[in-house]
């Protein structure tokens, strides 16, 4: 019991963490195409915090995809008859944004297509995987047994479907255009950070559209999860207030040229992230896909929990001193963040 | 078709892709290690040059290999649901670390890169090594899970129901550690031939100035003596895995072979084709007792035939020719490595004739060729087994009735993939002549 939900919230972590960091890293990739005309020192300071930085996420998502393999084997069985679809279309999105970004920074003569196509497929791709969130509540699912498939038909006619999409792609731009203001900031650019933090500005109010329109779209598909979103009411409050904090730091004055304290607003931002899909996960539980699997039948072997509990820990070991020599180099450190006006050729 | 072999058609051909990126991934990231340390020892700096080169063709290609490599991880998942279920429960903890290593990877490969002119050189090279140690590691890792579908080991299973689990008996199976080097040294071996390849093509025009043609000379002999390294290597461990297959996998050893009755003194059959009627390999060279003495030790050995084993449980009998394919590739780059060589020995002062520069070309796409072939043979050497023993692949496949379409949307995919990165290989390197590098550093 107790290990389930300790396999459970590592899983958790590790989701939140990749939509965190995925979403920025989409979001990026949209803004250096948006930018590449018009204001091209934000659309250089995005592939600045990309180049190193895409390497590094997608390993995040793979440690998600494997870690529900070693917790939760009986998960694999759904995701193989039920998701294929999408999570094959997310898969091919994905190869071609990560190589088209590469080649964008190969090859110059062409990066503007090349810009456009990984721009926008990345643009997709958070929107597709959220899409897949109202998929595992279990209402568009059809046939018995073995032989199961969504109902494409109804997930497309859903007005939650479309709240989702309108979710994904928000918080992408969003968290994107807030972290790269930061960036801005600490790169000493105040043109820049003006440019990041007016998106911020526009596109916080409608995240937080799009975030409680998905959650009130989902409960009439969802009956069984809203008990526990009432008992939990403190949580989405408790993030209500993150968020307000978060999004007015954009106006607390500072001693810069431009007012705002967008450090701050991040670290809330993403404080009102994990507590609300905390609150979302806890309500999801203990289905993995309602009303077919619990995290209980899904669970992993015994031996094997202990001793994949003893690899993340040997893992973590190794990767949080590597991140933090990687921060250094490339988050903090003056004579990479300044952007020199030759250095747009830099690979 | 069904969704079986759909699945199959599917999972092959994103694997034949993906290991092309991640055999150079393993193979380049160690010659650029070399070239770093050859640049340290030597303090010549067309070795930094070199690596530098290296490493701008190398991050192109891992725009493709990350993705591709995250493809495969979750395909497996949403292709052999069945097979990931026993995964999870028994051999989840390489996939794990792998992930570590493969993160190790990522971020010195990061800074590698993009700190460069940040590091010194004495840290750059400590970072190319995590690089290196990474994605061999990686490699090692995912294989330990390969070689453990061959010789599976650390489960029971009764009524479908996976229990008494032990994770290490898992991870050390008999195969791994024949599998594990016969695949790092495969992978050195291509990654080594294939930048040969490039030096030797470079060395055949003639019209470039004498300062390239040094730089080009120098990079085509540290290559190939990491391939010539790589590929003894390589035939030694070859020559154990026999030995290995003998004891663990007897049907597999037999099918590669093409050997129907058990037998003393067994006959090792070059190409021909396995025939049913006959009993015997058609078309072939037959040397007598070989197939005993290279997998037992003795020309006496008794070797397993086919007919030992039910034939619904035979794999396809083509694996023969993949396997001589192999072997054949294999010899074949040990032996031109060991001849041009010892030509460059022998006549220091003189240019590497020009028919020899052909051959050496025709070495990196070859020794590619070879693994391809290896891993079919290896994958298909195994059916009708996913799991050894345990699982038949028709178990674990999903009963997805998407998969065909899928099919075709993924390989147009990586058609489209493989010409482009070639194109921006061509266009990155045309731009960018070595030539002007070398006027750039030499001022």
């Amino acid at each position: 019991m107790t290990e389930t939900y300790v396999a459970i919230s590592i899983i958790w972590a590790f989701l939140f963490i990749y939509a965190i960091a995925g979403s920025i890293d989409f979001g990026a990739g949209f803004w250096a195409m948006y930018y590449s005309n018009k204001e091209t020192q934000a659309s250089i300071l995005a592939n600045r915090y990309l180049s190193p930085s895409w390497e590094v996420t997608n390993v995040f998502l793979v440690l998600f995809v494997i870690a529900i393999v070693g917790f939760f084997p009986g998960a694999a069985y759904y995701m193989g008859t039920l998701m294929i679809l999408p999570v094959s279309f997310v898969l091919m999105l994905l190869i071609i944004r990560s190589a088209f970004m590469v080649f964008s920074f190969t090859v110059q003569r062409y990066t503007k297509p090349l810009v456009v196509i990984s721009g926008l497929t990345g643009l997709l791709i958070p929107a597709l995987m959220v899409a897949i969130l109202p998929i595992s509540i279990g209402g568009f699912i059809g046939g018995t047994g073995e032989q199961q498939y969504i109902l494409f038909d109804q997930v497309l006619s859903s007005p939650t479907l479309y709240t989702h999409v309108g979710f994904g792609l928000a918080t992408e731009l969003f968290l994107a255009a807030l972290l790269l203001s930061d960036y801005a900031r600490e790169s000493g650019s105040e043109q820049t950070y003006a440019v990041y933090r007016r998106n911020a500005i526009i596109l916080g109010p409608i995240t937080l559209f799009f975030a409680v329109t998905a959650l009130w779209t989902l409960i009439p598909e969802a009956p069984w999860m809203v008990d526990t979103m009432i008992d939990i009411w403190y949580l989405f409050a408790l993030s209500l207030v993150a968020a307000s904090i978060g999004y007015s730091a954009l106006w607390w004055p500072s001693k810069k040229a431009n007012p705002g304290r967008p450090r701050i607003g991040v670290v809330f931002i993403i404080l009102q992230f994990g507590l609300a899909s905390f609150a979302y996960g806890l309500s999801h539980m203990p289905y993995i896909l309602y009303p077919d699997l619990t995290i209980f039948d899904a669970f992993t072997d015994p031996t094997m929990f202990k001793w994949l509990l003893y690899g993340y820990a040997g893992g973590f070991a190794v990767l949080v001193p590597a991140f933090v020599v990687f921060w250094r180099l490339f988050m903090k450190d003056k004579n990479y963040l300044q952007i020199k006006q030759d250095d747009e050729n830099n690979y | 078709m069904d969704s079986v072999i759909l699945s199959r058609m599917l999972f092959g051909t994103s694997m034949a892709f993906h290991i092309i990126f991640a055999t150079l991934g393993v193979g380049v990231t160690l010659m650029i290690l070399f070239a770093e340390l050859m640049h340290w020892f030597k303090k010549d700096s067309d070795y930094g040059l070199m690596a530098k080169r290296w490493t701008k063709g190398f991050a192109i290609l891992l725009g493709v290999a990350i993705p591709s490599g995250t493809i495969v991880g979750v395909m497996l998942s949403l292709l052999w649901p069945g097979f990931m279920e026993i995964v999870g429960k028994v051999i989840a903890v390489p996939f794990q670390i792998e992930i570590f290593a493969f993160f190790l990877e990522a971020v010195f490969m990061s800074i590698y890169v993009y700190a460069a002119d940040r590091l010194s050189h004495m840290m750059r090279i400590v970072s190319v090594t995590f690089v290196a140690f990474g994605a061999s590691s990686s490699a090692w890792l995912i294989n330990i899970a390969h070689s453990w579908m061959n010789t599976p080991r650390g489960f029971e299973v009764t009524d479908g129901i996976v229990t008494d689990v032990d994770p290490w008996a898992a991870v050390l199976n008999p195969s791994m550690p024949y599998t594990s080097k016969h695949v790092l040294a495969t992978a050195y071996m291509t990654g080594a031939f294939v930048l040969v390849s490039i030096a030797a093509y470079r060395l055949l025009r003639k019209t470039s100035s004498e300062q390239e043609r040094a730089y080009h000379k120098k990079g085509l002999m540290l290559t190939l003596v990491i391939a010539l390294l790589a590929s003894i290597y390589t035939a030694s461990n070859g020559h154990a895995t026999a030995g290995m297959l003998h004891e663990e996998m007897p049907l597999k050893l037999a099918a590669a072979e093409g050997l129907f009755e058990t037998q003393a003194n067994a006959p090792l059959a070059i190409m021909g084709t396995p025939n049913i009627e006959a009993q015997t390999v058609v078309g072939g060279i037959e040397i007598p007792g070989m197939l005993s003495w290279l997998a037992t030790g003795t020309t006496d050995g008794v070797v397993q035939g086919l007919n030992d084993f039910p034939q619904d449980e035979w794999p396809p009998l083509f694996v023969h020719t993949l396997f001589n394919l192999m072997v054949g590739i294999g010899f074949t780059l040990l032996g031109l490595a060991v001849f041009a060589l010892a030509w460059a020995i022998i006549f220091r002062k003189k240019d590497l004739p020009a028919w020899l520069l052909v051959a050496l070309v025709t070495t990196g796409p070859l020794s590619m060729f070879g693994i391809e072939m290896g891993w079919i043979f290896s994958c298909t050497g195994r059916q009708p087994w996913t799991i050894y023993g345990i699982q038949l692949t028709s178990d674990a496949a999903t009963q997805s009735g998407n998969v065909g379409m899928l099919f075709f949307l993924f390989i147009g995919l990586y058609i489209m993939l493989l010409v482009l990165t070639a194109l921006v290989l061509r266009f990155y390197f045309s731009r960018n002549p070595v030539q002007q590098d070398l006027t750039v550093m030499n001022g």
